[in-house]
């Protein structure tokens, strides 16, 4: 039993585009392609064209209507859906805000966190892969599973961290966690942190072993400290895994939907409702229109973060 | 840059971090609520069964067991073979064909599930495919295509082009040369692929949510997620629904480790 991430490293290389022209290639005589290949991508080109394109498409149209998803009229009422979840609508704009509040938390926590992680546990010793193995397990939970044994872990009667709390006599510091509306959504990112940071570990790991080692041996003969040599070697190096690390837990903290629902209950109370689970209670209140709004802000926000963390990533100097 | 010191101290800090809660879950699955508040670190009095006797029978966590087993047990393979087949294609043609086949197929990963589940909704009330399983499959396959394409197509990709060019020089078709040479040399990137759809799959809350009514046809986690308002604080109930629940990933993470690895951070670079 042990951890690879070189394998991973190589499965997930995959950032050139297949097929660009290959000049050597062309020059040959070229092999002719057996029309039969046009088949093979058919059910997977078809399926998607009908069952994820569309729809994609369809959420623009829906989103411009009131329609409730049952009746068959419907009126069309432009940009109003829009306006109603910016400026009318105070469960969406909080939704919004607790949702941007809990990915820059959740980024910053995790990034930092399975990167000091990485830096522990990068030379591959035996002691190193059983505790990345240890790490990774919550990953491979359900959201559900992680949320119910967090419920246990916060609850404020019963609950395991009031329980250690009191045992070493630092009641002062027992709390309601969730029930709490000021801290619950810092509660649930650091079990979002607890859930995917071992994950994110092994992305930087694949990162940090690429990295020559000559390069330390040579920056200590100059007499560099650690940290010197982590800010000019290590941090540089590792930038493409940061970059890989920030833009997934962007994503899958913006997607938080079943953690929130296991930990906070359908519908969540306020204080932990997110853009998905907004969405999904709009929808289950047959504001199907609504919902389709709502949606689109959703990618929207989501092409928007990234984009800004691109651009901020590429502000930060990749060393010299 | 750490002290041996530090490094170890924080290692050992969070190595506890994460086997406590899961060992007092292991142990209070066996519990009694009062005997769980009471120590919830001690090992149980008794390996009594009750709890899991009560979310099989009592509570149906057996068909739903039974509807994930199934539901999890069709769209891997299926998904995988879809996605294998637009791989290998991408992979032999060239040009825009190529490109442009696994571009659109891949665009999907741009798409978060929350994003368009209203359309999806109507579309599939249309078809009729709410509250069954294979309308489950269907939307496990669609929502997972584009990143098992970008596996297993990338892969695919850097294998040498001289394989496939060989073979159709001998008169193979294309589909021999997927079963016999495609496949076979992209084994390991079909292994991560499947075991990364095995947990994405198995775990799946937000599709069952949407589409399933009736009690008898929910998946897992669905089932759990309705545990949540009727146990409310009955933690050895909702813990061994969680063992339950997450045993198959489990065993198959201890035997298969190093696929897992693969897959799930091949599936962490999309994004």
């Amino acid at each position: 039993m042990s951890i690879h991430p070189g394998t991973a490293a190589k499965t997930s290389a995959l950032d050139s585009r297949p097929g660009a022209p290959d000049p050597k290639a062309r020059r040959r005589s070229p092999t002719r392609v057996n029309p039969a290949l046009y088949l093979f991508p058919l059910p997977a080109v078809a399926i998607t064209a009908f069952f994820l394109v569309m729809p994609t498409l369809q959420a623009f149209q829906y989103a411009v209507t009131d329609w409730n998803g049952f009746s068959a009229a419907f009126n069309y009422v432009g940009m109003d859906n829009f306006i109603r979840a910016f400026t009318k609508d105070s469960l969406f704009t909080n939704a919004l805000t607790n949702n941007l509040k809990f990915v820059l938390l959740v980024v910053v926590a995790q990034t930092v966190f399975s990167l000091l992680l990485a830096l522990l546990l990068t030379k591959n010793s035996r002691g190193s892969i059983l505790l990345r193995a240890l790490f990774f397990f919550p990953t491979i939970l359900s959201s559900v599973s992680v949320a119910f044994i967090w419920k246990f872990i916060y609850d404020p009667n019963f609950g395991l961290a009031n329980s250690v709390l009191g045992a070493v006599g630092l009641e002062s510091l027992q709390g309601s966690y969730l029930g709490n509306n000021v801290q619950a959504l810092y509660w649930v990112a650091m079990t979002q942190v607890w859930f995917h940071a071992g994950q994110m570990m092994v992305v930087f790991i694949a990162g940090l072993q690429a990295i020559p080692r000559e390069l330390y041996e040579a920056a200590e003969m100059d007499g560099a400290g650690k940290w010197q040599q982590f800010k000019s070697i290590t941090w540089p190096f590792v930038a493409p895994a940061t970059s890989i690390v920030v833009a997934y837990t962007t994503v899958q903290s913006f997607k938080a939907f079943d953690l929130i629902l296991g930990i906070a209950g359908n519908p969540p109370k306020a204080s932990l409702d997110i853009l998905s689970t907004r969405i999904y209670s709009t929808f289950a209140n047959s504001e199907f229109g609504y919902a389709a709004a709502q949606s689109i802000i959703f990618m929207a926000m989501i092409a928007l973060v990234t984009w800004l963390q691109r651009r901020l990533l590429r502000l930060t100097p990749k060393g010299e | 840059m750490f002290s041996s010191i530090t490094r170890r101290g924080i290692l050992a800090i969070y190595a506890v971090i994460i086997i406590v809660p899961l060992t007092v879950v292991g142990f209070g699955s066996f519990k009694s609520t009062q005997e769980l508040f009471e120590g919830p670190f001690s090992l149980p009095q008794s390996l009594s069964p009750a709890n899991y006797a009560e979310v099989i029978g009592g509570q149906d966590l057996g068909s739903s067991f039974m509807n994930s087993v199934i539901v999890t047990a069709i769209s891997v393979p299926l998904t995988l073979f879809l996605a294998s087949l637009a791989g290998y294609a991408v992979s032999r043609l060239r040009g825009f064909m190529s490109w442009g086949i696994f571009g659109f197929l891949v665009l999907g990963m741009a798409i978060p599930a929350q994003a368009n589940m209203v359309p999806l909704y109507v579309l599939f009330g249309r078809l009729g495919l709410l509250d069954s399983l294979t309308g489950l499959v269907v939307a496990n396959v669609v929502s997972s295509l584009p990143i098992a394409v970008f596996i297993l197509g990338g892969f695919m990709r850097t294998l040498p082009k001289e394989l496939f060019e060989a073979s159709s020089i001998d008169g193979t078709g294309p589909w021999r040369t997927y079963v016999s040479i495609a496949l076979p040399l992209s084994a390991p990137s079909v292994a991560a692929a499947a075991i990364f759809l095995f947990v994405i799959h198995w775990n799946e809350l937000l599709y069952p949510l949407l589409f399933i009514q009736s009690p008898s046809h929910r998946t897992l986690p669905l089932a759990l997620l309705s545990f949540q308002g009727e146990f409310q604080t009955n933690y050895p109930l909702l813990f061994a629904g969680v063992i339950l629940a997450s045993l198959p990933v489990v065993v198959a993470y201890v035997f298969l480790q190093r696929y897992f690895v693969a897959g799930i951070t091949a599936g962490a670079s999309k994004g």
